[in-house]
């Protein structure tokens, strides 16, 4: 795995990629804690950071969108499969290669807390849970980056689709509090919903069967349940859209407080994307 | 030693390899040989792990290679046909990735490195970025990633395509030198090439081993008959029961008379010689015997044999694809026809008013 983090990081560092990325975190940072904090006087670091988090949207396409599309496209991927690495070490190398370069900004920022302290009182320990909450959450959304690279063989693609999906994640929030919270529109969404996994299935296995039969299951799951059960449908869409909104969960950091459910959370996210990023790229070796 | 047993290969419509069997010894070259599109690449990419088999087992020395795979890659080195580079690093950076990840200890990469450099003749350039090597060095470095680690087996897929003859020869040469002390096995759709560099030939058509062998060993085994052609002077001509009584000859053609002289084509029994008896029964019949020459199959001829249905395969499933050009042709041609006839319309429309 160590080859893999240091090919990666080597190739970050050789591109412009890591500098941009690098570059463009620290940026907005410097600019949005002058405002913040210098200009209009707020003493929480936490609140800076909370609007930084915003540019993770613009960000990790960068850095996540050619990670495997890249490897897909220039058929350095069979390089991959034939030396002695396991389908783990290659994606766990490549995802802490990007952590490691967020690493590199978020150690910078620490630095900022101790600057602002010179001005007046900072609460070190709300403001470094926020850093530590910031890197968790910017992890998360890599290793969402991973997988979208891993589905598709352009970088560009993987980049375009990586930013409407974060901005989506995004929107979640808001949107979640916009759906009605009768049983009968979180039948309907689930519908929905149902037929979109199929669809992803079928783009995924090209089995006619397979999709169709799991898209009927769904679907007669959701009917049972509004059927027999419709209560516990009321407001389930609207809570389970808040509950995959990653944003959302750090508001609670930006509050001062250290939310472990939101720790447990991404470091789910950046399991469950990890695992499907390396089933993706072990797919491939099977088809 | 690779054992490949019932390798087979499936795709969502077509089977690439179906049910190859075939054993890899030590110390060899191998060829696998065969039209694009044969299966070849399919094959070493499940040989080397790169791609699962829908069915069939292949271990390499003893090690399967999806069930033990960190293991048995250890023992492989593989060039795959575009050669896996990463064209913002230099050979040097490339090659120490490959080390590290090939499980080589710390202290032995540069060595290995600096021996894999000095082989394949890369040292010069191993600090130039790779994107802006030549073909033939990128090929090289390729080469160089395979041979890291000394692997016991080294598998190029296709190692001269796209290279100018020089760099072909100097290829073929590396080839050669890396057989030395190790097995080699290469894939090419070029006979010569196979020829000139492998001690063993496995052809591979339509996904199945139409043949394997040494270049003799194939020779024995091919079926057609010799062919001797004799050129006799049309005036003197002695029919072509001259040849008759002389044993060992299956058919006789006649070609037509040029020039004065008439061409018999001879076809006759595999291992036998019948150029003397012809020669006698010639002088026998005071005929005047202008040229006789006999040609012995190829390994060329063994090839197109083996491979042949290769253009009528392609074409049966091409067929829509042609139909759509033979309607999109004759629609053309309707068309210009019809604009033809306009034309021709037109034209006497004109022709009208200016008679008016």
């Amino acid at each position: 795995m160590s080859a893999v983090i240091r090919k990666e990081l080597k190739q970050y560092f050789s591109t412009m990629y890591g500098y941009v990325f690098v570059g463009m975190l620290l940026l907005i940072t410097g600019i949005i804690t002058t405002i913040t904090n210098l200009i209009n006087g707020y003493s929480g670091f936490e609140y800076s950071l909370y609007t930084v988090s915003y540019i993770f949207l613009l960000i990790v396409p960068i850095l996540t969108m050619s990670s495997l599309s890249e490897e897909k496209k220039s058929r350095t991927d069979q390089l991959l499969y034939s030396l002695p690495l396991s389908t783990k070490d290659i994606i766990l190398g490549k995802f802490f290669a990007m952590a490691g370069v967020l690493a590199l900004p978020t150690l910078i920022m620490c630095v900022y807390p101790l600057i602002l302290s010179v001005f007046g009182n900072v609460n070190f320990l709300t403001a470094y849970c926020a850093i530590f909450g910031f890197y968790i959450m910017g992890c998360a959304l890599l290793a969402f980056g991973i997988f979208v690279s891993g589905m598709t063989g352009s970088p560009v693609i993987a980049a375009v689709i990586s930013f409407f999906s974060l901005l989506l994640m995004f929107l979640l929030g808001d949107l979640s509090t916009m759906i009605p919270q009768d049983a009968f529109t979180s039948l309907c969404c689930f519908a929905l919903l149902c037929a979109l996994i199929a669809l992803l299935l079928y783009y995924v296995t090209k089995n006619e069967t397979v999709s169709v039969a799991l898209f009927v299951v769904l679907l007669a799951v959701d009917v049972l349940i509004y059927a027999f059960k419709s209560e516990l449908l009321e407001n389930t869409f609207p809570k389970m859209l808040s509950a995959l909104c990653v944003y959302d969960r750090y508001e609670s950091f930006a509050a001062g407080i250290f939310d472990l459910t939101a720790i447990v959370y991404y470091l789910s996210f950046i399991c469950v994307f990890l695992f499907l990023a390396a089933q993706s790229f072990e797919k491939r070796r099977w088809n | 030693m690779i054992e490949v047993k019932n390798l087979t290969k499936k795709y969502a419509a077509n089977t690439a390899v179906s049910d190859i069997s075939f054993t890899i010894e030590e110390g060899k070259v191998y060829g696998l040989l065969g039209p694009n599109g044969a299966g070849k690449s399919t094959t070493m990419n499940i040989i080397t792990g790169a791609l699962a088999a829908s069915d069939g087992v292949v271990t390499v020395d003893g090690l399967d290679i999806l069930d033990d795979a960190k293991e048995a890659k250890k023992h492989i080195g593989y060039l795959p046909e575009i050669p896996p580079l990463y064209p913002d690093m230099t050979p040097y950076e490339y090659l120490s990735f490959i080390a590290k990840a090939k499980g080589i200890k710390n202290g032995e990469i540069q060595d290995e490195i600096a021996r894999v450099m000095e082989e394949t003749q890369i040292t010069d350039v191993s600090d130039r970025i790779i994107k802006n090597l030549s073909k033939g060095y990128k090929q090289r470095v390729g080469i160089a990633q395979a041979m890291l680690g000394n692997p016991s087996y080294i598998i190029l897929d296709e190692p001269t395509v796209g290279l100018d003859p020089l760099q072909i020869i100097e290829i073929r040469k590396l080839i050669r030198s890396l057989a030395t002390d190790r097995t080699v096995i290469l894939s090419s759709h070029i006979l010569a090439e196979v020829q000139e560099v492998c001690d063993e030939i496995i052809i591979i058509s339509h996904g199945k081993i139409a043949a394997c062998g040494t270049e003799d060993e194939l020779r024995e085994k091919m079926t057609g008959p010799n062919v001797l052609t004799v050129t006799t002077k049309a005036e003197c001509d002695p029919g072509a029961q001259v040849f008759d009584g002389i044993s060992g000859i299956t058919e006789i053609s006649e070609a037509d008379e040029k020039d004065g002289e008439k061409t018999y084509t001879v076809y006759y029994e595999k291992n036998s010689d019948i150029r003397e008896n012809v020669y006698n029964a010639f002088v026998k019949n005071n005929a005047v015997l202008l040229a006789l020459t006999s040609k012995v199959p190829t390994l060329e001829d063994l090839f197109l044999e083996l491979t042949k249905d290769e253009e009528e395969i392609p074409s049966e499933t091409a067929s829509p694809v042609m139909e759509e050009i033979v309607n999109a042709i004759t629609d053309r041609e309707e068309i210009s026809e019809e604009e033809m006839s306009a034309e021709e319309n037109l034209n006497e429309e004109t022709d009208g008013e200016e008679d008016k």
